[in-house]
């Protein structure tokens, strides 16, 4: 496995060594040529990117891709998913082995500096917590002095547990491994007594314990980690698609519209939602798509409400509360620039 | 038959140069040479270009950055505050250390099951070919696996560690040791174990004189070993035992103290040891099976018994049959030992063509330099079999 890892990692280089740089648009004139949205996404952690007990792809991270599928192709199926690692992830998309990284990846100024790479909005507020086992008696992160901690390799999780434990004058052994189905094995064997990573993936992973009950997420929450769709530099038409797919989830969920009264909001006379839904203005023709392309996001995937109720909220195992990601006018902070 | 003297050819010189096959020969040598430079460049140029174009950061400015994670094992001093490039020595050194001691184990496990192969003792030489069949069939990521997760992960925990001999614990975080920690005064031990090693060579060479001489043999082994254990252990009674023992102790999460071996690294080098030994047994029968039964005839009739036969006559000659499929072996463990990123053993592949690639993202320049380490290594390990090989091999008249 790890072998065929260093030669995907090395295949990737030598794409750039054989590819020509890309024009401007080339993704979309791509997708649409080839019918499909190449998507990346994790090896599987529930709630984000997980394949179903029919091996369909689900999650919130999923949903965007398949958003983005409706408003280019018209078609929320289209979507062809690439599982990949924490390690993996940003030389597949660098090297256009996918046209979407849509992974649970956390926006930071090296990533979006120094990789050719460039953020498209959040999905998801997150943060870095503890996840113990009850029978240690720990109630505090600052209690974690001396412990071995698992951890998946290549994510901001290794540097921010770094920084947390050197600040607080605290010693830790790392235990690395390449997937996070890893990290929750060497948990439960006692390999590690903590377990780090994102907090809605701390939730996730603890349904994947055979006893979920016996461990405790502590309340620390030690960083800011929001995570977001990510596509290559150079290609502005493509970044602004990806951008506004979400926002436009984002603007719906506030102005009430629903994949299931989508339809009926059709002849709304509110001028917002015509121009959202395509019936006033040339709001998509501006992105090179077609002008009912939020219309088809909406109907097919839904707003980011239903997207996130139906994933990670109240309607999935992991009953996360909104929180942070609630609307700005409910009291959260997930907010999309007008559609306009 | 008569035979005309020919005359001594001599290059014309009356042609035209570029008619001088000499010449022409050397003339598309650094044709062919500047054509593979060139698509070398064109690619490396391109590789840049395109890099740069997508605003991808490219140099090797990145290892005098701070790193800012922590390694689970590492052989120097190495805090989350170093660079980039002090991970890439301590992979290096993590690489190095499981690839010499499994070389090491897998060689004694190797020559054993090898010889044992040939055993006439049916119960032995079963055994042995039962290990071979079994253990080279497995792929070795599958061993890996299997000793990581079956084996050292369902050891209890480290509070209920299994204690060996009252200072020893394993557990499912690993073994612990206790550590030697030297005293002023040491230096006279260490100084001992040098002269008896000096001791022990001379030794040797006057025994192997005297054999020559009087054609008696004294036996060397025991004594070898008594000098090289005794002497040490004399000088070190006579300082006064400088030396104690840290013991490992039970803290809030884990041992603290002594030294302590993480379950990766015994995964890992039990499952290279495993799978190479049993290539490594395969080498060493068909160098013991290529020598002519007639040697062993021979043997028996100056009298040797089975180790001398053995030691004296069939292994020597063996070797050379031996040599260079065994630097293949040596070769693969070193290249396998880069699975280790499979258990999250933090050898090169997995710190810096893993971690330190993720944190930085410049893929092209850490896999090259990474390429570089093992075909560095491998070549060495080449260069010092080739030379091996040439010492022992037989010298023809």
């Amino acid at each position: 496995m790890s072998k065929f890892k260093s030669l995907v990692t090395a295949v990737a280089a030598v794409g750039f060594m054989a590819s020509t740089a890309a024009h401007a648009g080339a993704t979309l004139d791509a997708v649409k040529k080839k019918g499909f949205v190449q998507c990346g996404v994790s090896t599987g952690l529930p709630g984000f990117s997980n394949p179903d007990e029919k091996g369909n792809w689900v999650g919130i991270d999923v949903d965007v891709c398949k958003g983005i599928a409706a408003a280019v192709l018209g078609d929320a199926s289209k979507v062809k998913y690439v599982p990949l690692n924490a390690k993996e992830r940003f030389t597949a998309l660098q090297s256009g082995e996918v046209d979407v990284l849509s992974r649970n990846t956390t926006w930071t100024l090296t990533r979006d500096a120094s990789l050719g790479l460039n953020f498209a909005g959040v999905t998801y507020y997150d943060g870095q917590g503890f996840l113990v086992s009850k029978d240690l008696g720990v109630s505090s992160a600052k209690e974690l002095d001396g412990a071995a901690v698992c951890i998946q390799a290549g994510t901001t999780t290794e540097l921010n547990l770094a920084d947390y434990f050197r600040q607080n004058g605290m010693k830790y052994q790392p235990v690395v491994f390449d997937t996070s189905d890893q990290t929750v094995k060497g948990f439960e064997a006692g390999r590690c007594d903590v377990l780090t990573s994102d907090q809605s993936q701390l939730y996730a992973l603890r349904l994947k314990l055979s006893n979920p009950s016996k461990a405790v997420i502590l309340p620390e929450v030690i960083s800011k980690e929001p995570l977001g769709p990510v596509v290559r530099q150079g290609d502005d038409e493509w970044f602004n698609i990806v951008k506004w797919s979400l926002f436009a989830q984002i603007n719906a969920e506030e102005m009430g519209v629903t994949s299931a009264n989508v339809d009926k909001m059709k002849s709304s006379n509110n001028p917002n939602i015509q121009r959202l839904l395509g019936t006033a203005g040339e709001m998509g023709k501006l992105l090179g798509l077609s002008n009912d392309w939020a219309y088809n996001i909406i109907k097919q995937v839904g707003n980011y409400g239903e997207m996130f109720e139906r994933n990670v909220g109240q309607g999935s195992a992991l009953k996360i509360q909104r929180g942070l990601n609630a609307l700005w006018t409910q009291g959260g902070i997930q907010y999309a620039p007008p559609l306009r | 038959m008569q035979s005309s003297p020919q005359p001594q050819v001599k290059p014309r010189k009356t042609g035209k140069w570029w008619n001088d096959p000499k010449i022409r020969g050397i003339f598309y040598q650094v044709l062919a040479a500047l054509a593979v430079a060139g698509f070398l460049w064109y690619i490396t140029n391109n590789a840049l270009t395109n890099m740069e174009k997508r605003g991808i950061t490219t140099g090797f400015d990145f290892l005098s950055q701070p790193a800012g994670f922590g390694i689970l094992q590492s052989l120097i001093d190495y805090t989350e505050a170093d660079t980039y490039g002090r991970t890439f020595l301590v992979g290096l050194l993590n690489t190095v250390l499981v690839s010499v001691v499994g070389i090491f184990f897998a060689t004694i496990l190797g020559f054993i099951m090898g010889i044992a192969r040939l055993s006439h003792n049916w119960l032995i030489s079963k055994i042995a070919t039962a290990y071979v069949e079994i253990f080279r069939n497995v792929p070795l990521l599958l061993q890996i696996f299997f000793w990581y997760f079956a084996v050292l992960q369902a050891l209890p925990g480290a509070r209920n560690s299994i204690e060996i001999g009252g200072s020893a614990f394993l557990s499912v975080r690993g073994l612990y040791i206790p550590r030697p920690v030297t005293e002023d005064g040491f230096g006279w031990v260490i100084a001992a174990f040098i002269a008896a090693i000096v001791l022990v060579i001379a030794y040797v060479k006057w025994d192997h004189k005297r054999q020559q001489e009087t054609g008696q043999i004294l036996p060397v082994f025991w004594p070898s070993v008594a000098m090289l254990i005794g002497l040490p252990l004399i000088v070190y009674w006579l300082a006064g035992s400088p030396m104690h023992w840290d013991y490992p102790e039970l803290k809030r999460f884990n041992f603290a103290g002594g030294i302590r071996i993480i379950p990766e690294f015994m995964a890992l080098l039990v499952a290279l040891v495993i799978y190479t030994g049993t290539y490594i047994a395969e080498t060493v029968r068909s160098g013991i099976e290529a020598i002519s039964h007639g040697q062993t005839e021979a043997a028996l009739a100056l009298g040797l018994n089975n180790s001398q036969r053995l030691r004296l006559i069939i292994v020597p000659q063996a070797m050379r049959v031996i040599i260079p499929p065994l630097t293949n072996q040596y070769l693969n463990l070193t290249k396998n030992s880069s699975l280790a990123t499979a258990i999250g053993y933090p050898d090169l592949v997995s710190v810096f063509a893993g971690t330190t690639l993720n944190q930085t993202g410049q893929a092209v320049e850490i896999i090259l330099m990474t390429m570089a380490v093992y075909l560095t290594l491998s070549l060495t390990t080449s260069a010092f079999m080739n030379w091996y090989n040439k010492r022992i091999a037989l010298v023809e008249r």
